[in-house]
């Protein structure tokens, strides 16, 4: 039993470390779409705002999907209870997910619609954003559960203040993102109002941060011995303060690397504030869903294992690859 | 309408779509890493042009594939939990595995073969191309390796407390049907780039549009026309008897059969009246058990082996199943057929055969569609053959209602994407192979 209990743990960490690189890598692509409207004014600029998503974008998408794979090879009963018990919440991500995919061909190819098509990709994107984080909100303040294992609660028990709380900081921890992307990648006048985002968005971040990890701590009460809860704590601080002082120096990298740090000490304290639990139960704590009581078997979890840990880095390696070819400045034109 | 019902028309439908586009994408895939090793090795602008255009709809039909995928790897959960819940141990590592092995690949590749012409060099570009043809087909691979162990499950075992747990990742990998279904399906695919591109290329040339490079097009097309459906041949075969070994009841549905016998016939077309349990058609005697084994005598299990509530919906597997076989055909002959214009030289003249070739674009995805619904609609009413029902799969929280609403939307949002996917594919392909 102690040897299946460490690769229980082995597996609640791998797949925060998927989903840690979905937020960082789509949060920056979500984010950036969903401020399309705020950054780029003429059709041109939006056009190189687009084009620096453009390549990267669908590969993003893949660490969520593999992530959602992990969670049911390793833990399918949190798996099942949360994509069937959220069943309409999820209906409206694949929506958010479909049109913020599909738009970006349309507007470029259909330009009879495409403003149409520019509002789909604005839309769907910020509503992605928000979305995840509710649900990781309400899987983290909990949920109510019945002793199948099966949601108890309906459609609205999922739109509670704390859980919203969690959509609207990830949604403007990812904006920041996507502004902070949009700095590196492009120039000009596009490039300053890229940094007078970034400059805005670093301040609602801060109050945003400052409440979630408050309301964490009152309202989780695990967390308060917790190492990795005051590690991300401090990772955020760390990053909103590059996010200061990067603006004023016309610092081209500095917001990117600020944002992820600050995106990553959130997205930590959540880990350590849920750990062990997948989905916590609201009405009774011993029904909720923990790595110990839905994992699939020990080979299950040894098989992936190594699957994982030998395709990872493989796949990371041609990543960058792949990013780095696409360096450099945005142009309109590389669009299509 | 009950919910299971529902449920079941949401996933075939919403798989039916998805199918559509990652079987143009691996298709289409092969004929790009066909232009571009020609172009590497050549230096030829023709095959540059052909990959252009060819990667611009790929960017098209790529982004729907994954559009409508996604909704797919969220279905276990949202709409079969139950079924996940049981079969989290097999099924889940192997979608997993398709997703470290081979989306990522996929992926990130067909990002540089869409966006990268310029910024990557000629060697670095073709790689790309090889990449993404290997990405895709690892991903076909794993799914259907998924969906194989659902019809001849393998390499488990059952626990005290009934639940399944994987014993023997490899054997679960590899079940019996899995390299029969792959090589079919891969096949199929290829037939369906090739006719995509003979649809293409054939309008081009009847048209006296785009000179050399359309003429080019149309004689790689031609020729994997003419191979492809004749390799399927006997891959399908393969698969036939392996269906016949491993599935008795969903082969005996596929023709009709409902007493066990010895020199069972083989239907060229029919129909089944399921209520009187007799089949009517035109049928070769003894051929079943001919193509079987190639012994006009081995015995062929009829359906009455096993109880009624246990016979898939046999008229719909019947007919579905000769749909696609009859494609099959067609296809071997009007591949062969253009095969021999070209040979004889009047294939870019041949008015009426370059006229035919768009209208046939469609019907690689008939024969899919159809395939698909003998698979599954065969397995019925079993979710995993002899071990799980599909009733006992779907998830218990969510409503009817919820089940309606989804459809609807599923139903509204695809046809919008169908409609926008024919639309633009149509405009890509009137600007022509030089407008990138
Ligand atoms: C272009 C597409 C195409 C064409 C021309 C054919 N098939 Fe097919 N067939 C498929 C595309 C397909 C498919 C969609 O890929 C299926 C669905 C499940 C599978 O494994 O492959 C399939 C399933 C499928 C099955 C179902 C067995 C199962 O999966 O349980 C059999 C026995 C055959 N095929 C046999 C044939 C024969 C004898 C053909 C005549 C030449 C043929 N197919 C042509
Ligand atoms: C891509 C091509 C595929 C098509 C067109 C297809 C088609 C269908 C159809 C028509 C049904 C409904 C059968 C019925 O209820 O009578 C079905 C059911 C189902 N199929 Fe497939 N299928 C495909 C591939 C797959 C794959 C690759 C998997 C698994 C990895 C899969 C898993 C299932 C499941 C879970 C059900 C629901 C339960 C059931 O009704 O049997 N399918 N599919
Ligand atoms: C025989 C059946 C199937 C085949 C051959 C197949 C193949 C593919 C391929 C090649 C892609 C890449 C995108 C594209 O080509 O357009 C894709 C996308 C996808 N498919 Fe399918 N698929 C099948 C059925 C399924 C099923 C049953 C699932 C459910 C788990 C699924 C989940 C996905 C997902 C999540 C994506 C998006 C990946 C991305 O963003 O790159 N597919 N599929």
């Amino acid at each position: 039993m102690e040897n299946i209990q460490n690769f229980q743990i082995l597996w609640f960490v791998l797949i925060f470390v998927l989903l840690l690189g979905y937020t960082l890598l789509d949060g920056f692509d979500l984010g950036l779409a969903a401020l399309l409207p705020f950054l780029g004014k003429t059709k041109e600029e939006k056009d190189t705002l687009i084009a620096s998503i453009g390549p990267v974008w669908d590969g993003n998408e893949v660490w969520l999907i593999t992530g959602g794979g992990a969670l049911f090879a390793a833990f399918p009963h949190a798996y099942a209870t949360a994509f069937s018990g959220f069943y309409l919440a999820m209906m409206l991500v694949l929506l958010a997910l479909i049109f913020r995919a599909v738009s970006m061909e349309f507007r470029a190819n259909d330009p009879v619609r495409s403003g149409l098509w520019e509002k789909a990709l604005v839309v769907g994107s910020a509503l992605a954003a928000l979305l995840f984080g509710v649900a990781l909100g309400n899987i983290i303040y909990g949920v109510p559960l019945d002793d199948k294992m099966e949601y108890a609660g309906g459609f609205f028990s999922l739109l509670r203040p704390v859980p919203l709380l969690f959509g609207l900081t990830g949604l403007a921890a990812v904006l920041l993102q996507g502004a902070s992307w949009a700095v590196l990648k492009t120039e000009g006048r596009l490039q300053d109002r890229s940094f007078q985002a970034v400059r805005a968005l670093t301040a609602v971040n801060a109050v945003l941060a400052a409440v979630y990890f408050t309301v964490l701590f009152v309202v989780i009460s695990r967390v308060s011995g917790n190492p990795f809860f005051y590690a991300g704590v401090l990772l955020t601080i760390a990053g909103l303060l590059t996010l200061v002082l990067a603006p004023g120096k016309k610092n081209e990298t500095g917001p990117i690397r600020g944002s992820s740090l600050s995106l990553t000490g959130l997205f930590l304290a959540a880990g350590a504030a849920q750990f062990p639990n997948l989905i916590t139960a609201s009405n009774d704590p011993g029904l909720s869903l923990t790595i110990y009581n839905s994992s699939t078997g020990i080979y299950t979890l040894q098989v992936m294992a190594v699957i994982a840990l030998a395709g990872m880095p493989v796949v990371i390696g041609y990543t960058v690859f792949v990013y780095r070819l696409f360096r450099g400045k945005a142009k309109a034109d590389d669009h299509y | 309408m009950d919910a299971l019902l529902l449920a079941r028309l949401q996933f075939a439908f919403t798989i039916g779509f998805h199918f559509l586009f990652p079987a143009m994408t691996l298709g289409v895939a092969l004929i790009i890493l066909i232009s571009e090793t020609l172009y590497l090795a050549t230096k030829e602008e023709v095959y540059r042009k052909i990959t252009d255009l060819l990667a611009r709809l790929l960017g098209l039909i790529f982004v729907i594939g994954a559009a409508t995928g996604i909704v797919m790897e969220f279905s276990f959960g949202t709409n079969w939990s139950r079924y996940s819940r049981t079969v989290g141990d097999i099924f889940g590592p192997i979608l997993a595995a398709e997703g470290v092995i081979a989306f990522f690949l996929e992926s990130v590749f067909v990002g540089v073969l869409i966006f990268g012409r310029k910024k990557a060099s000629p060697g670095v570009y073709w790689l790309s191309a090889l990449l993404v043809f290997i990405g895709g087909h690892l991903s076909a691979f794993w799914i259907l390796a998924a969906n194989s162990w659902m019809q001849t499950p393998a390499g488990y075992e059952i626990t005290s407390a009934g639940k399944i747990v994987l014993t023997d990742f490899g054997a679960a990998v590899f079940n019996p049907s899995t390299v029969a279904r792959f090589l079919h399906t891969v096949l199929a695919t290829w037939i369906t780039g090739a006719v995509l591109v003979c649809g293409i290329a054939g309008y081009y040339v009847r048209k006296g549009l785009h000179g050399e490079t359309a003429r080019m097009m149309l004689k790689i097309g031609i020729i994997l026309f003419a191979v492809t459906p004749l390799l399927q041949l006997g891959a399908a075969h393969g698969h036939a008897i392996q269906v016949i070994d491993f599935q008795p009841m969903k082969a005996a549905a596929m023709e009709g059969h409902f007493t066990t016998a010895r020199g069972a016939d083989v239907y060229v077309a029919g129909y089944v009246d399921e209520k009187n349990e007799k089949t009517y058609g035109i049928s070769i005697p003894k051929g079943l058990s001919f193509l079987y084994n190639f012994d006009f005598n081995s015995e062929i299990k009829g359906l009455r082996e096993v109880p009624k509530e246990d016979w898939p919906p046999v008229n719909l597997v019947f007919q579905a199943y000769h749909i696609m076989v009859t494609l099959g055909m067609i296809f071997i002959g009007l591949g062969l057929l253009g095969a021999l214009l070209l040979w004889t030289g009047k294939l870019y003249t041949a008015k009426w055969y370059l006229w035919l070739l768009p209208f046939l674009i469609p019907l690689p995805h008939l024969a899919h569609e159809t395939g698909w619904i003998t698979a599954e609609a065969g397995r019925q009413p079993w979710i995993i053959q002899g071990l799980m029902r599909t009733a006992r799969a779907s998830s218990v929280v969510v409503s009817k209602g919820e089940l309606a609403a989804s459809l609807t939307m599923f139903a509204l949002v695809y046809l919008l994407l169908l409609v926008m996917f024919v639309m633009l594919f149509i405009r890509i392909v009137k600007q022509g192979p030089e407008a990138s």
